[in-house]
């Protein structure tokens, strides 16, 4: 049965498979390979049928892959740990400095309370850990509705917007 | 003092109501201890050793007259009629039932308080000189910038899981009040020589398990761009700090790895990236800011009060108060004023629901409303007439508030310790209890002159004994609570770690130590003038350990 995931605040069969470290690619069907074996297909131009996403471990620097950002369908942080927040810079670099514009999604030990501000750094998609309920997670999204700072969902942050608002 | 807007209330009132669910989700089983952890240690909340523990935030210290007995109703509905104040300026309350906590959240949010980011490994409180605004020696107000800060850091979805916990300080004066040498970022508001206010900003300073000194990294950030710097700070440390050791993964660890000067260029090569981008602070905004933190209304007034001289002249005790307990004011013809909470038997930062009562009367009736808290743990009223002192004086004594003891050998500052903390090695109240009762003679403290002295019951330095002038340190060997004493720290402009000076000695030998150490002083001094602090960096270590451990008691022991 296919695996349902959050993908931009809407729950959705998952149509990728993340391929663990060290795994065979698979002739066919769409896949998030992590970041070693991405570059191996790339660089071998092998003849496969179905897409190829990358993943990116909390070490892996998401400057390597940013002249790839255009032609990367999916792009996929992993949190081993939830309380390991390097994951979450990854992601604003990707999106604010790399301008990577599709799915980029968090996966691992993703949990409901960890979601709004993984949202705000960036993250669309959300693989939430084994036997999570994803239908309830879906509340967190709407915990607050104002924030401080610039995020993914606001460019700009509410200073900026005050004074706008004051009219300086 | 700063009033929220809309936005500061709907966040505060939306995060009383995600903790609320969070609370409940957890007590029903949904959340285990482990993913509920982080969640109420970002909320204030600690599991102690006798009874949870709430960290109630007290951004930079500020307190209005309101919110002060709001504190005290909490302290006497959900708690045992008292609280802590810490050296971080926020307030612990060490009895509240686990389940009540989403309530007093709400209470607090009323008088918009919160206990937002005051543990876990996020940015905590932001802190800075109790004395802000109103100090004699003050460049630039660092009110509004501390208030900048908070709001940049309370809920930054980027830097909520850090590797460990961070801390910043804020000062502008010439005296350093705020500790700035020793937070994971301090910052010193200053004017370039153009005169354009901007930040002089020190990474990697630290108490703990390896005490450091921060360093310069940069001599003058454009305030406008403040934001964007502490973000490149923040980003090269989420993402290059250690975390596969907790006791390394402080700033000052990644610091030294990458040594100043590598950190440094890391930091800017990231602000690089940021600078002129979207988090550039306008004007207007530090303007909107600034239009918080105005002056109150003062009178004009001479700078001397004949009946004010005269109640100093008459009064010894009043006069010894006024020496030790206020401190020079900007404003002619007013005092900032420190109330003791360092009353002999009394464990030092502890206040009382009726002292916190006590001390909002006397706030509103003579300064305009307003509280501060001291990160060396003791309550300010910031802009009092020199007229209304002996007034202040005469009802403070005899709420315990008036002792005057600011800067001397009784104003200990110092951490709950093992009779509370679940982290602590020792207890350090009794400890603190012990010394001031040697010394409990006010001529005497006087006579000694100024002296730091600071007690951690164990390294993670909540009492900052690695800057007293003496630290002492609880330390575990063995199952039995030791402690360890240091000489030759200070605070300020001339930041230093003091000196380990030799075995550590069991509790019942503490106050024979620290009034051997101040028999070495004492007869050592050059003059009258020369203070402790003086005396020990000029004649050095050896002295007092001589001295000390050939106490016979100690030698017996």
């Amino acid at each position: 049965m296919p695996r349902i995931i959050i993908v931009d605040r809407t729950l959705q069969e998952d149509t990728w498979e993340t391929l663990p470290r060290d795994a065979a690619l698979p002739d066919s069907g769409n896949v998030i390979a992590p970041l070693e074996t991405w570059r191996h297909v790339r660089e071998s131009a092998r003849a496969r049928s179905g897409a190829v996403g990358v993943w990116l471990a909390p070490d892996d620097d998401p400057a390597g892959i940013a002249p790839d950002v255009e032609r990367l369908p999916v792009i996929a942080v992993q949190f081993p740990q939830f309380a390991d927040g390097r994951g979450y810079s990854t992601a604003r670099l990707l999106r604010a400095r790399h301008g990577f514009r599709g799915q980029l999604r968090a996966f691992g030990e993703v949990l409901r309370d960890q979601l709004f501000y993984l949202e705000r750094v960036g993250f669309n998609a959300f693989a939430l850990k084994e036997g999570r309920n994803v239908a309830d997670a879906l509340a967190a999204f709407a915990d607050f509705s104002e924030a401080y700072q610039a995020s993914a969902l606001a460019p700009e942050p509410p200073y900026r917007r005050r004074t706008t608002a004051a009219g300086a | 003092m700063y009033r929220y807007d809309q936005i500061d209330r709907t966040l505060v009132s939306q995060r009383v109501a995600q903790f609320r669910d969070q609370m409940r989700r957890h007590l029903a089983g949904e959340l285990s201890e482990d993913e509920f952890r982080p969640l109420r240690l970002q909320n204030g909340l600690y599991v102690q050793r006798q009874a949870p523990m709430l960290r109630i935030a007290i951004p930079y210290g500020m307190l209005s007259a309101v919110q002060l007995r709001t504190l005290a109703r909490i302290a006497r509905t959900y708690d045992r009629g008292y609280g802590h104040f810490t050296t971080r300026q926020n307030l612990q309350l060490n009895w509240p039932k686990l389940e009540t906590v989403p309530d007093i959240l709400a209470e607090l949010a009323e008088v918009e308080m919160h206990a937002i980011q005051t543990s876990g490994n996020c940015i905590r409180n932001t802190t800075t000189d109790q004395f802000a605004g109103v100090a004699h020696d003050e460049l630039v107000d660092p009110r509004p910038y501390s208030e900048l800060i908070r709001q940049w850091s309370t809920f930054h979805p980027e830097f909520a899981y850090l590797p460990r916990k961070f801390k910043i300080a804020v000062s502008s004066s010439i005296e350093d009040r705020a500790a700035t040498f020793v937070h994971d970022i301090g910052l010193h508001i200053l004017r370039n020589d153009a005169g354009a206010i901007g930040a002089r900003v020190i990474v990697g300073g630290g108490l703990g398990r390896t005490p450091v000194i921060g360093s310069v990294i940069r001599e003058f950030v454009p305030r406008a761009e403040l934001i964007n710097y502490l973000e490149a700070i923040l980003r090269v440390y989420n993402r290059f700090g250690r975390r596969d050791n907790k006791y390394k993964a402080r700033i000052k660890i990644l610091v030294r790895e990458l040594s100043v000067t590598g950190f440094a260029a890391a930091v800017e090569a990231e602000f690089a990236h940021l600078e002129g981008g979207p988090a550039v602070v306008p004007d207007a905004e530090f303007t909107r800011l600034e239009s918080s933190f105005t002056a109150p209304a003062y009178e004009t007034l001479a700078d001397a009060d004949a009946a004010f001289e005269r109640a100093r002249h008459d009064n010894r005790a009043f006069a010894r108060w006024v020496e030790q307990n206020t401190f020079g004011h900007k404003v002619s013809g007013y005092a900032a004023v420190t109330l003791s909470l360092k009353a002999p038997g009394v464990p030092p930062g502890d206040a009382t629901s009726e002292q916190m009562d006590v001390v909002a009367d006397l706030a509103e009736r003579y300064s305009f409303g307003e509280v501060r808290v001291s990160h060396e743990q003791n309550l300010i009223l910031a802009d009092v007439r020199k007229a209304d002192l002996f007034a202040l004086w005469q009802e403070a004594r005899p709420a315990g508030l008036a002792t005057p003891n600011i800067g001397l050998i009784g104003n200990i500052i110092c951490c709950p310790g093992g009779d509370f903390c679940s982290l602590a090695n020792a207890k350090s109240i009794p400890i603190a209890a012990a010394i001031a009762a040697r010394f409990d003679d006010l001529d005497y403290q006087h006579d000694l002159g100024p002296i730091d002295l600071n007690i951690s019951g164990c390294i993670n330095s909540c009492g900052h004994h690695h800057v007293g002038h003496i630290g002492i340190l609880g330390v575990d060997k063995d199952g039995s609570e030791w402690y360890q004493v240091t000489l030759g720290g200070s605070q300020g402009r001339e930041t230093a770690l003091g000196r380990v000076i030799g075995r550590a000695f069991a509790a019942d030998e503490i106050a024979d130590a620290i009034e051997a150490i101040i028999g070495v002083y004492v007869a050592s001094r050059r003059d009258d003038e020369e203070a402790f602090i003086d005396t020990v960096r000029r004649i050095g270590l050896a002295p007092f350990r001589e001295r000390v451990y050939a106490t016979p008691v100690l030698e017996a022991a």
